[in-house]
């Protein structure tokens, strides 16, 4: 599957069929710190992902002072 | 995954709250949560008109499009900081979101401001993390804005995630003055300031993040150029990582420090104030923070060409 991790915009492939939680893990990823997209429609952990998928991880986290 | 409220499918998770939503149900649930913290710290009321600083980001866009669901009186500011492509995206998305849904935004850039700095200047020139510089800038514009469009209060976007890596800094360090006025609600202290306040203090990025994504708002999702190593994702991070472990963390750190730690470190009022010789706003010495910056720039610039 293609993944695209926003806002870096970088691109990346993953195979195979995956619980979205775990693949997040597998990414170094900490969940709840980032949307996981796929369309116009968000994932939760327990959902699956095949290669088929295009998704997008949108980090969460805003920073400086304000 | 099922819902929380409805049972129907979820497709928004929550491990803080152990609970998940579907998107109805979710919007409902961010809604409610912004509305009681407004109520249950007297934020403000719908008789009252409320000055929204906007930036173009997920929260700020997405407390606007709260406070305008729930039937507040509302108009915009954004502050155009100089910062480049970024700056200019900023605008562009915030300046669509209110066109879109027809609402009032007002907009100050600070490179047309009297004093005519934009924040890389300031930054460089005076050597500052550009996000200190940024504080600064912003406090004083909005002050300003504020005061002079007759609002009785300023609203902004920090989220949970913000209060509490602001707590764990301030704590890190036992800054006691901070530590005193880390409220949901700051009253004024001076008659030419107004009451500052976060509505979103209970709500963390992800909701803000998922509430903004569900509700269709287009907004900036690159970070500030200047943010990169800023210490306060550091302290994120490190937040992030206990609430991994024990989600709720962030959420009890700051609810209970509210509750039962900052009274203890509200120790009385502030010295009073007086105003800026410069520009006229509250100050505690002669001149206000955003004016002695202003002045560091002008004696540097001057350093700078006595030894060219």
């Amino acid at each position: 599957m293609q993944i695209r991790l926003e806002p870096q915009g970088k691109q990346i492939t993953v195979s195979g069929r995956k619980r979205v939680g775990d693949l997040v893990q597998s990414l170094g990823i900490l969940a709840g710190t980032v949307m996981v997209i796929r369309g116009d429609e968000l994932l939760t952990d327990d959902e699956f992902v095949d290669d088929t998928d295009s998704i997008e991880l949108r980090a969460v986290i805003s920073g400086g002072v304000a | 995954m099922k819902c929380k409220r409805c049972k129907e499918k979820a497709t928004v998770q929550l491990r803080s709250h152990n609970a998940a939503f579907c998107k109805p149900c979710f919007i409902f649930f961010f809604q409610r949560t912004v509305e009681r913290a407004i109520d249950r710290e007297h934020m403000f009321t719908r008789d009252e008109r409320v000055l929204v600083a906007v930036s173009g980001g997920k929260d700020s866009l997405a407390l606007w499009d709260v406070l305008i669901d729930l039937g507040y009186q509302t108009e915009g500011l954004y502050l155009g900081l100089g910062i480049g492509t970024y700056s200019k995206a900023s605008e562009q998305k915030t300046r669509a979101f209110a066109e879109q849904r027809g609402l009032t935004l007002r907009v100050v850039a600070l490179d047309e401001t009297e004093d005519n700095l934009a924040i890389p200047e300031v930054a460089a020139t005076t050597r500052r993390p550009p996000c200190s510089a940024c504080g600064t800038f912003k406090r004083h514009h909005f002050d300003r804005a504020a005061l002079d469009g007759g609002f009785p209060v300023l609203a902004t976007g920090h989220n949970l995630d913000d209060e509490a890596a602001r707590l764990l800094g301030n704590v890190l360090h036992w800054q006691l003055p901070y530590l005193a006025k880390q409220l949901p609600v700051l009253q004024p202290t001076h008659p030419r300031f107004v009451r500052k306040v976060r509505p979103l203090f209970r709500t963390s990025e992800l909701e803000s993040a998922t509430y903004a994504f569900l509700r269709g708002i287009d907004y900036v999702v690159d970070e500030c150029p200047n943010s990169h190593g800023a210490t306060q994702l550091v302290y994120k991070d490190l937040l992030n990582r206990l609430e991994h472990t024990m989600p709720g963390s962030k959420l009890a750190f700051l609810t209970d420090f509210l509750n039962r730690g900052q009274p203890l470190f509200a120790a009385g009022p502030d010295g009073a104030l007086g105003e800026c010789e410069r520009c006229g706003m509250p100050a505690a010495g002669e001149l206000c923070g955003y004016c002695r910056l202003v002045a560091e720039v002008g004696r540097r610039r001057a350093q700078a060409v006595a030894h060219s």
